[in-house]
């Protein structure tokens, strides 16, 4: 009997405690199996942030480091600094990339620090209960938003692959979606493609994955990727935003 | 012998500079030594001053409050310190820039123009080593050559061309 | 003999560190800490080392985190505000047993303060480094020359019990210049096994963490650590005495302004007073034991910081009522001259 279908190397055998639909399940093992596609476990170091994904240092089988809220590029850059031939990663939510973490998201960028960052982009803090997040959309209903997200009054949300595609440093600023299945593959080559580029040394990498919150979007998985599709695409479009293979 | 040096001017008259030729002079003579700065925005062009000290024994307060020598090199640092030296102390004074005089008489002060000797022997910048010159000449706080070897070691490598007027002036200095 | 050179203060924490193999900095300008950054963007590229300029204090500190949780000796500087912002990096380091060096070149504060030396963030560094229950070893050098021997020894404390480090000096010993013998370290560094830089497929994975979400667990590894604080306190407590041998006021200080003291020190026993310092080396732990050596023998002890007294209360807490403690203290940037505590252990000694 072949074996057709199994879990990758990179995962750990353990049960994880996201919610029933989260699209983090999909997306960390896009990640494992870009690391097993390119044989590097061994030595890679990935960065686990604060938010739903923090425990991601339970289900990743190469060494990981846990990072304060919006800290995981500094780091990770610290990490890289010290060791060259490691391949790091962060996995980052909206609330830390975005927010608490904008400045080292934009400097580590800037700096074209030789690191992959994958980004889940699902409009909302979930660990914490469903508060707005940077990239909430307008009118989007979160439990800080009660009546709404009222752009004139909360502001407007932020696009992080088109903000990142002007600074020199980076070398891949891509968005995928994680709702259908011509879309995982397509962010499965994005990913695959944002640890290559570390270990050919192009420079910053990030990979914004438009992802579902079932649970706080109050809404049911099938549901969830429905109102990704209806919602979230059309205000962040998917697309490479920066390639600099494109250029050459 | 402790000698605790005050020198006091404006940035950019080479203040603390003259500050660490004195303290590696010391440090040449294998004495011990500190040398500590004001520091902050006179760096930009106000005040700037700087205690030394040189001794036998370790040093205790490296902030010298107050001085045996005193290197006065404008007027709003001759008038804030000099009442601060020790009776006996040693003050010089660079009268070209400073028409006044100590009214106190129990130190021992030397009136030198020191800014317009050095514009006159084009070592324009150099009136500091003049005064390091005469303090040479009136103290015997550091060897001969000690002092020489200090100002090589003080000169960035970029600027060594530099040492020979640093000494020329410090002649001059001696000269007085 | 070795070659004695002059050196700045902030000059020789660098230099210390490069020579205790240290050679990855992360830094962020802050008057009057600079020279260090300066240093080491200097000195590091040419041999083989990373100085990175980082965003902000914040950045600075969590990449020292990650190089130090990769398992090498990497330091980060600053001077007051700029602690105050690496605090979030120190106490997810000392949450997760990391090692690392941070240093404080202290200035006035509260806020923006001044830019004067000050010892004012003695509270922050023996008792509030960050949040949650932790402590961080804290040495205070009083010379330049022990500047370089105690990040030496920071270096090797802070890997050997798994805890950051600081060395806690001012603006007057980061700016001034003093003869140094630099000499390569007697130690060097532990091994790391725990290090997350690559399992190389020959071990499990390295988890490098603070988060335990069943309260038992968090509890049982802060205890653990607590365990680790007891034998550091029974072991790594240092003070220098001065004249304490017949002293009748023991005048307690640290860093630059023991300097001071001692100046004042010598002057009240040539004025018949019978005074005497202790230089507390190493501030957490505190060198209680030499306060309880003396404190049925002295008349009275005397707290000298630069600040409105904080290193006075763990005088109080090792005296523990057994004599009076007194203080005091300059503030803001002010250096307190010697005749003034001069005149304060005369005051004492009448």
């Amino acid at each position: 009997m072949s074996v057709i279908f199994e879990k990758p190397k990179a995962l750990c055998d353990v049960d994880t405690h996201y919610c029933p639909g989260c699209t983090h399940g999909i997306v960390h093992r896009l990640v494992a199996e870009a690391i097993d596609e390119l044989g590097v476990e061994g030595q890679t170091v990935g960065i686990a942030s604060v938010g739903c994904s923090v425990m991601s240092y339970n289900y990743f089988a190469c060494d990981m480091i846990q990072a304060p809220h919006g800290r995981a590029p500094a780091v990770a850059t610290g990490v890289k600094r010290a060791h060259p031939e490691c391949v790091v990663f962060t996995y980052q939510g909206d609330g830390d990339l975005a927010a608490i973490g904008t400045a080292e998201t934009v400097h580590s960028a800037t700096r074209g620090e030789n690191i992959t960052v994958i980004f889940i982009n699902n409009a909302i803090y979930g660990m914490t209960g469903g508060q707005m997040a940077p990239t909430t959309l307008p009118g989007q209903v979160t439990q800080t938003t009660p009546y709404g997200r009222d752009v004139s009054y909360s502001g407007n949300p932020i696009r992080v692959c088109e903000m990142l595609s002007t600074l020199d440093g980076v070398a891949l600023a891509q968005r995928v979606a994680a709702d259908s299945v011509p879309h995982i593959k397509e962010a499965r080559k994005a990913i695959v493609k944002a640890f290559k580029n570390q270990i050919e040394k192009k420079g910053f990498s990030i990979v914004e994955v438009l992802s579902t919150c079932p649970t706080n979007w109050g809404l049911s998985p099938v549901e969830a990727m429905q109102w990704l599709r209806d919602n979230m695409i059309p205000y962040y479009p998917l697309g490479v935003y920066k390639d600099i293979d494109d250029k050459q | 012998m402790e000698y605790k040096i005050k020198i006091a001017g404006f940035g950019g008259q080479g203040i603390l500079f003259m500050g660490k030729v004195i303290a590696g002079a010391g440090l040449a003579d294998e004495k011990e030594v500190s040398w500590l700065p004001s520091y902050g925005p006179e760096m930009r062009g106000g005040t700037a001053n700087c205690s030394v000290c040189i001794s036998d024994e370790p040093i205790g307060s490296p902030l010298v409050v107050k001085p045996n020598v005193f290197l006065a090199m404008n007027r709003p640092s001759f008038e804030k310190f000099i009442d601060s030296v020790e009776p006996d102390g040693i003050v010089i004074v660079d009268s070209s820039l400073i028409d006044e005089k100590a009214s106190r008489t129990d130190v021992r002060a030397f009136y030198i123009p020191a800014t317009e000797l050095a514009e006159k022997n084009e070592l324009s910048g150099l009136a500091n080593m003049i005064m390091l010159g005469k303090l040479l000449k009136e103290s015997a706080f550091c060897s001969k050559q000690a002092i020489a070897g200090a100002v090589e070691s003080c000169v960035p490598k970029s600027k060594q061309h530099l040492i020979e007027y640093n000494l020329k002036a410090i002649g001059i200095g001696e000269s007085l | 003999m070795s070659k004695r050179v002059l050196m700045k203060g902030n000059e020789a924490l660098a230099e210390a560190a490069i020579q205790a193999g240290c050679i990855h900095f992360f830094g962020y300008p802050i008057t009057p800490q600079t020279e260090v950054a300066a240093y080491m963007s200097k000195r590091l590229p040419k041999i083989g080392g990373v100085y990175l300029q980082a965003e902000s204090e914040l950045a600075a500190s969590n990449m020292l985190l990650g190089a130090a949780a990769s398992g090498i000796r990497a330091m980060t500087s600053s001077s007051s505000p700029g602690i105050s912002l690496k605090t979030e990096a120190i106490s997810y380091m000392a949450g997760s047993d990391v090692p690392a060096l941070i240093i404080n070149v202290q200035r006035g504060g509260p806020g923006l303060g001044g830019i004067q030396p000050s010892q004012a963030d003695y509270f922050q560094a023996t008792r509030a480094l960050g949040h949650g229950d932790f402590q961080v070893l804290v040495f205070a050098p009083s010379t330049v020359q022990e500047i370089m021997d105690l990040v030496y020894l920071a270096f090797d404390r802070a890997e050997e019990y798994r805890v950051p480090a600081m060395i806690l000096a001012d603006g007057m010993l980061g700016q001034m210049m003093e003869p140094v013998v630099i000499e390569k370290p007697q130690t060097s560094a532990h091994e790391k096994p725990w290090a997350a830089n690559g399992h190389k497929n020959v071990r499990k994975h390295n988890i490098i963490n603070s988060l335990y979400l069943q309260a038992e667990e968090l509890e049982n590894r802060v205890v653990e650590r607590y365990r680790r604080y007891e034998a550091i306190k029974a072991k790594e407590q240092r003070a220098e005495e001065y004249l304490m041998d017949d002293a009748e006021i023991a005048v307690v200080a640290y860093g630059a302004t023991s300097r001071i003291v001692k100046a004042a020190v010598k002057e009240a026993r040539e004025r018949g007073v019978k005074a005497g310092c202790i230089r507390p080396i190493t501030l957490w732990p505190y060198p209680t034991d030499t306060i309880v050596k003396y404190r049925d023998k002295v008349k009275c002890f005397l707290s000298v910081e630069m600040s409105m007294g904080q290193m006075v209360e763990d005088v109080r807490l090792a005296v523990n009522g057994a004599a009076p403690v007194e203080f005091y203290g300059r503030t803001g940037g002010v250096i307190p001259e010697p005749g003034e505590v001069l005149d304060k252990i005369m005051e004492l000694g009448r």
